[in-house]
């Protein structure tokens, strides 16, 4: 089976491209996955991967490349969300439940304009064998822009979610860091999109990062543990996905879950698997 | 010298702070002291520039909330994710970065401050840890160590006493009382009556505005304790 995947990477360039893509997306998106799920925003990464779809769209119809709208929709979205949840009695999961149905709405009425069929299966459930050179290109410049980024701000990042309150008496601007994740946040679905799609993207944002929050005890460890988690599932889904003729954006979203799975079980913050017997019973 | 005048601040449906003036002139620990929902911690939001008020605060002659490198604040519990993936001296740590810029690395002699801040709370073992596996009651020193390596010459600590061990509770009073040495100002926000008097140099008796305000011995005394609680408060002598 390695060796069929070994011998079709050295004849297929869109295989070679393809893994390449997979391997970019899982790093970037276990990164950017790991202030997501500490921050508490599990929910509204799975609304901006929706609502970018809109953007996505209209750039087809504008003829304009596909991460500009996205980006805008994208912000959008949050700025929706996170406007509704300050100034009404709305709690934010209701929020995040209008505002990405919506988006998700208007961006299949908008495909429809756009009148490319085709194209909305590939962008609600990804196609990552068919990712061009341009848009690979496009995607690892994107996630070292993303990965440089946090880089940067690591500290102010990581000051504002675990302490809000103390990088606020601190005098740090603590909503200009959300907006930044959002920005960050808004990138990463884009660029998935083209492996898992719309639809799963948060599994590779949430997934890797979630399974490594199991096992780290600081957050650089985390985002290491992440990256290399959602990089492996990534590439495993590939194989999988190409040698038994399945769709690879799933095989990607369930290996995920599988490292998940087994993380569960064993991970030493979950006590081993000795203690989750001990809770059964 | 802290310069309080005219502090109000105004929630949607009620009024939380009307008025609240006071001064503090030397090095001191001061007790913020009043019921539940007498604004003890809405004061020192205010005074920090979190939350929209009236009146204005100074330290030393200048705004308050332009001088926040100067001041240390630790929050009532409960609000940090016990289970975040950081280790106590990378908690500690961020003390450091009001004053470090985002871009510089932490340096050895950081570092370094870090691990001193930790002895004085009684931590080094634990420098390693993640924050999970510390108690409620050495949680809050590492939040003490924190406010120590921030070298703010004001700190406001919010219920800092509540839930933890005795043990804990000793240590970070003779670590305040060492700071005051070092002229540092400190406020905090208490609940406890017991032990207010061996705590406070000076108390601030707070009912949504100030109702007294001085050096402990003339201010905590019953008429002024009754005008603050009202019928909240039962003296033992009044039962029998």
């Amino acid at each position: 089976m390695i060796a069929d995947f070994i011998d079709g990477l050295m004849t297929f360039h869109f295989l070679q491209n393809a893994l390449i893509a997979a391997i970019v997306i899982g790093i970037v998106a276990g990164a950017v996955g790991c202030f997501i799920i500490l921050r508490g925003l599990s929910l509204m990464g799975d609304a901006i991967s929706h609502a970018v779809l809109p953007g996505v769209a209209l750039s087809f119809i504008l003829g304009i490349n596909f991460f500009a709208g996205a980006i805008v929709f994208g912000l959008l979205a949050s700025f929706v969300i996170t406007y509704i949840k300050g100034h009404s009695i709305i709690k934010s999961d209701t929020a995040i439940g209008i505002t990405f149905s919506s988006f998700l709405a208007l961006g299949m009425i908008l495909i429809g304009v756009a009148n490319s069929s085709t194209d909305l299966f590939h962008i609600l459930f990804g196609n990552i064998l068919a990712v061009q050179d341009s848009d690979l290109f496009l995607s690892i410049i994107v996630a070292g822009l993303v990965l440089l980024t946090i880089a940067c701000f690591f500290r102010p990042l990581l000051l504002t979610s675990f302490d809000p309150i103390l990088a606020q008496s601190m005098g740090l601007r603590v909503n200009l860091y959300h907006y930044l994740l959002m920005v960050l946040l808004t990138l990463v679905c884009v660029t998935a999109m083209q492996s898992v799609g719309t639809i799963l993207v948060v599994a590779l944002l949430i997934t890797p990062a979630a399974t490594a929050y199991l096992y780290a005890k600081s957050l650089k460890s985390m985002i290491f543990l992440a990256s290399g988690f959602g990089a492996l599932s990534s590439v495993i889904g590939l194989l999988i996905g190409y040698t038994f003729n399945i769709v690879v954006g799933s095989s990607i979203v369930l290996t995920a879950a599988f490292f998940f799975l087994i993380s569960f079980l064993i991970a030493p913050k979950q006590g081993g698997i000795k203690r989750q017997f001990q809770q059964k019973k | 010298m802290i310069q309080v005048e005219n502090i109000s601040v105004c929630y949607p449906n009620r009024i939380a702070l009307k008025d609240v003036r006071f001064q503090i002139e030397k090095p001191s620990i001061v007790g913020i002291l009043g019921p539940n929902g007498a604004g003890k911690s809405t004061l020192i939001k205010a005074l920090l520039g979190m939350l929209p008020h009236q009146g204005q605060a100074f330290l030393d002659q200048k705004e308050l909330s332009k001088s926040l490198h100067q001041v240390a604040y630790v929050e009532q519990k409960a609000a940090l994710d016990f289970h975040f993936p950081i280790t106590v001296a990378e908690c500690v740590s961020l003390g450091l970065y009001a004053k470090i810029s985002f871009f510089k690395r932490l340096s050895k002699k950081d570092w370094k401050k870090v691990d001193q801040a930790l002895e004085l709370v009684g931590l080094s073992d634990y420098a390693k840890h993640q924050i999970s596996q510390l108690s409620g009651g050495q949680f809050q020193r590492v939040l003490l160590a924190r406010c120590l390596v921030q070298e703010a010459s004001v700190i406001f600590l919010d219920e800092p006493f509540v839930g933890i061990d005795t043990v804990s509770e000793e240590i970070i009073m003779e670590t305040l009382r060492n700071l005051k040495e070092n002229k540092k100002t400190i406020l905090i926000v208490h609940h406890d009556l017991n032990k207010v008097e061996t705590y406070f140099d000076k108390v601030l008796l707070l009912n949504q505005t100030v109702i007294a305000m001085g050096d402990t011995k003339a201010t905590f005394t019953r008429d002024n304790l009754k005008k603050t609680y009202g019928q909240e408060l039962f003296f033992k002598e009044d039962l029998l």
